[in-house]
């Protein structure tokens, strides 16, 4: 029953302090993967399922990019594989794909980690034929991922840091405001942390413009059979895995979506400080 | 004549207190002597009115008698030419309301143990080593992919791979066996047992494809337009429902698929050896009455819990849960609130649950299920002070493939349309059966839909 033979890391790269890319062989997610979609996998037959949202798919290789941040046990677990190493399991495409059309002007806005899921939607949309203008924000230079990338399916791209130490000095808000201030935007998408979304969707609301949020929240099977990732959207509760994972920002209920992520923090802890450690940057 | 018997032999379980502090089986199974004890009290009637009861027909007079005469071997053999999946039946069927309902001695008694004797003869195969392999007929050429390896996925792919198709089972898990696996817990049927019963197929010539959501994946066209001359869909009763009351979002508020699927199929009783994390507290309540209810108030005092509650709006005569389930929840020390349901979950400020707003009913006339309905009670209302609510009141069938198929129809509850002796679709070629058909029900109801499915895919093959 252990498949030990499908699901190989062909490729591993260190984007930034705490971030990894995985090319994974996964030839028929890659043959029908879309942008917006995500995969689940687990490293181990101990561990737990890890949804990620897919970075990039190379149909011909039949290749499966994914980009995570080392944040706790599993992932730390997963950063510590190399090339060449088996995934125990690796499912998709699950959710929905991204809505993609010619919109004319779309604002893609990726913070930190979500810069890797904003980067396929992105190139959908530079692709469709809209005017794009990409904002990446990340804590520091050492954070930043997929600048150049990013920049090739964008017409214009504002980087923004916390510290400064790449591209402008503060948030991803601050370009958008402008942006929204200066020119019509047809849609905003956002993907990044809770905080992040949720203020990007406080900055859009008063122009009226709609804005795609994508949220990864806590889940087990990713199927719709739990129902452990339900988010409160426009007054309804909806399962993120199979509803979602994108929504209409202005339409989620932010607050409680930040409680429910909280849910097993002092588990989440337990776990790492079992194993003794976590990723080099958080020691 | 020898004297009737109306006393069924005792099976020996797990001592309650002991039990409530591990996971492995509750109820031990009969030994050889009991066994054939238990055997011999069958009047050997000629009606046999327990076949009737019986869901996938198994021939019961005969194996029961193949036990009495000590030929154990006999005996399975004799399940296994109707029920492909025997040492799972004879644990979580609910024989009370079928096969056992029907025994003459019931009307007197106790009904002969024939699910305990079922299980007896299974295990006893088991622990003789290899079981017995069914010869597939020859090939056919023909391809079927089944899409769910539940109870009725299982048993049809079985049932396809013996009449010699080429059959592809599908699984959207990591894990092989759908309810068996990710819903009922270890205590009650042990994993390796359906592993077992798993192997067994796969030896028989089943391949199994772990991590593929059909729907998702691959849609049902797709399936149809490269290899595959046919579909059985038991995709099973994934959806969780829950009450619509207010503070259903609270932390600690689980679906009890989400944390009977924590428990079971992520091992998160084994934390933090196993990294997938549950969280119980002290006093957990569970909402429902059937058998996922018993197993999550029961596996929620397996993981800690201090108190364990079952919040249910009948009386406990309209329970569906098994007998021996409800037996067991009170010797562990589980409590039942009978016509209470609650109208709201109270938080804290950090968004945890602190407790449940409950009414009290009483029990009107009947409803459509001719089980009398509860009616709420004015001013009765009352708090219960509790650290985790989970909502066991039903699952709907999974939406990833209709969703996917628009020729597939469905009812207004979502429920894949089929005729009900043959599993056949408004969808050519395409077949279903199980709780996707009928809503939530039993595992041997879904193995009887995937056994004529299975009749019934047959014949569509031979007339292409």
């Amino acid at each position: 029953m252990i498949n030990k033979t499908k699901y190989r890391i062909l490729r591993k790269k260190v984007l930034g302090t705490c971030l990894k890319l995985m090319d994974v062989e996964a030839p028929e997610i890659a043959a029908k993967g879309l942008p917006g979609q995500f995969i689940i996998l687990r490293t181990d037959e101990n561990g737990e399922r890890i949804p990620l949202t897919i970075a990039d798919l190379d149909r011909e290789k039949g290749l499966v990019t994914i980009i995570f941040q080392e944040v706790g046990r599993s992932t730390d677990d997963l950063g510590e594989m190399e090339e060449g190493q088996y995934l125990q399991d690796f499912v998709g495409p699950l959710g929905r794909p991204s809505e993609i059309e010619a919109f004319g002007t779309v604002v893609c806005v990726g913070g930190g980690v979500g810069v890797a899921p904003i980067y396929p939607i992105t190139r959908a949309m530079f692709e469709a034929g809209n005017r794009v203008i990409s904002i990446i924000g990340a804590r520091n230079a050492n954070q930043l991922i997929l600048k150049e990338e990013m920049k090739q399916v964008s017409h214009e791209l504002f980087v923004v840091s916390d510290d400064g130490s790449v591209g402008e000095k503060g948030l991803v808000t601050a370009p958008l405001q402008s942006i929204l201030d200066e020119e019509k935007v047809d849609r905003v998408v956002a993907v990044g942390p809770l905080v992040m979304m949720k203020a990007v969707c406080e900055v859009t609301r008063p122009y009226g413009v709609p804005t795609i949020v994508s949220l990864n929240p806590i889940m087990v099977d990713g199927t719709g059979m739990c129902g452990g990732c339900r988010v409160v959207v426009g007054g309804q509760t909806r399962f993120a895995c199979v509803d979602g994972p994108e929504f209409d920002g202005h339409q989620v209920d932010w607050d409680e979506a930040r409680q429910r992520a909280r849910m097993f923090l002092p588990q989440e802890k337990a776990a790492r400080e079992a194993r003794g450690g976590g990723c080099a940057c958080r020691k | 004549m020898p004297k009737i018997n109306y006393v069924r032999e005792k099976m020996p379980t797990q001592d309650p207190a002991v039990r409530v502090t591990n996971f492995s089986e509750v109820a031990l199974g009969y030994d050889a002597q009991t066994a054939v004890l238990e055997a011999a009290r069958c009047l050997s009637c000629k009606k046999a009115p327990c076949k009737d009861g019986c869901p996938v027909g198994v021939d019961i007079p005969s194996f029961i008698k193949l036990i009495k005469d000590g030929d154990f071997g006999g005996a399975i053999n004799k399940i296994k030419e109707k029920n492909s999946l025997p040492a799972i039946c004879g644990r979580v069927c609910p024989q009370e309301s079928q096969c056992e309902k029907y025994c003459l001695l019931s009307k007197k008694g106790d009904a002969v143990g024939i699910g305990r004797l079922e299980r007896f003869a299974a295990d006893y195969e088991m622990s003789r080593g290899e079981a017995q392999l069914k010869t597939p007929a020859a090939p056919s050429g023909r391809q079927v992919a089944i899409v769910g390896s539940g109870p009725s996925g299982l048993t049809a792919a079985a049932d396809l791979c013996l009449l010699g198709h080429d059959v592809t089972l599908f699984e959207a898990l990591h894990t092989p066996g759908g309810v068996l696996v990710y819903g009922i817990p270890e205590f009650r049927l042990p994993k390796g047992i359906v592993a077992r019963e798993i192997e067994t197929i796969e030896k028989m010539g089943v391949e199994i494809r772990t991590n593929m959501v059909i729907g998702k994946i691959h849609t049902l066209d797709e399936l149809l337009n490269s290899t595959y001359d046919a579909i059985f869909i038991g995709t099973g009763a994934g959806l969780p429902y829950f009450m619509n009351i207010p503070g259903e979002n609270l932390n600690g508020v689980y679906s009890a698929n989400e944390f009977l699927t924590r428990a079971n199929l992520m091992k998160a009783y084994l934390f933090p050896e196993h990294l997938t994390p549950i969280y119980v507290g002290q006093r957990v309540a569970v909402v429902g009455g059937g058998n996922v209810a018993m197993d999550a108030a029961r596996t929620a005092l397996r993981l800690g819990a201090r108190e364990s509650f079952i919040i249910y709006r009948r009386s406990d005569k309209e329970m569906p849960a098994r007998h021996e389930e409800v037996e067991h929840a009170h010797e562990e020390g589980v409590q039942f609130h009978f016509l209470t349901s609650p109208t709201a979950i109270e938080g804290d400020e950090q968004g945890w649950v602190k407790g449940l707003n409950c009414l009290r009913y009483e029990l009107g006339e009947p409803d459509a299920s001719g089980r009398r309905s509860p009616v709420p009670i004015p001013g009765s209302d009352f708090f219960m002070s509790m650290d985790t609510v989970i909502m066991a009141i039903g699952q709907g069938p999974n939406p990833l493939v209709p969703q996917t198929t628009p020729d597939l129809e469905t009812n207004r509850w979502g429920n894949i349309v089929a005729d009900e002796g043959t599993g056949r679709t408004s969808k050519t070629a395409v077949f279903a059966g199980g709780d996707v058909v009928t809503g939530a029900a039993t595992v041997i109801l879904a193995m009887g839909a995937g056994k004529k499915a299975a009749q019934a895919i047959d014949e569509y093959l031979k007339g292409l």
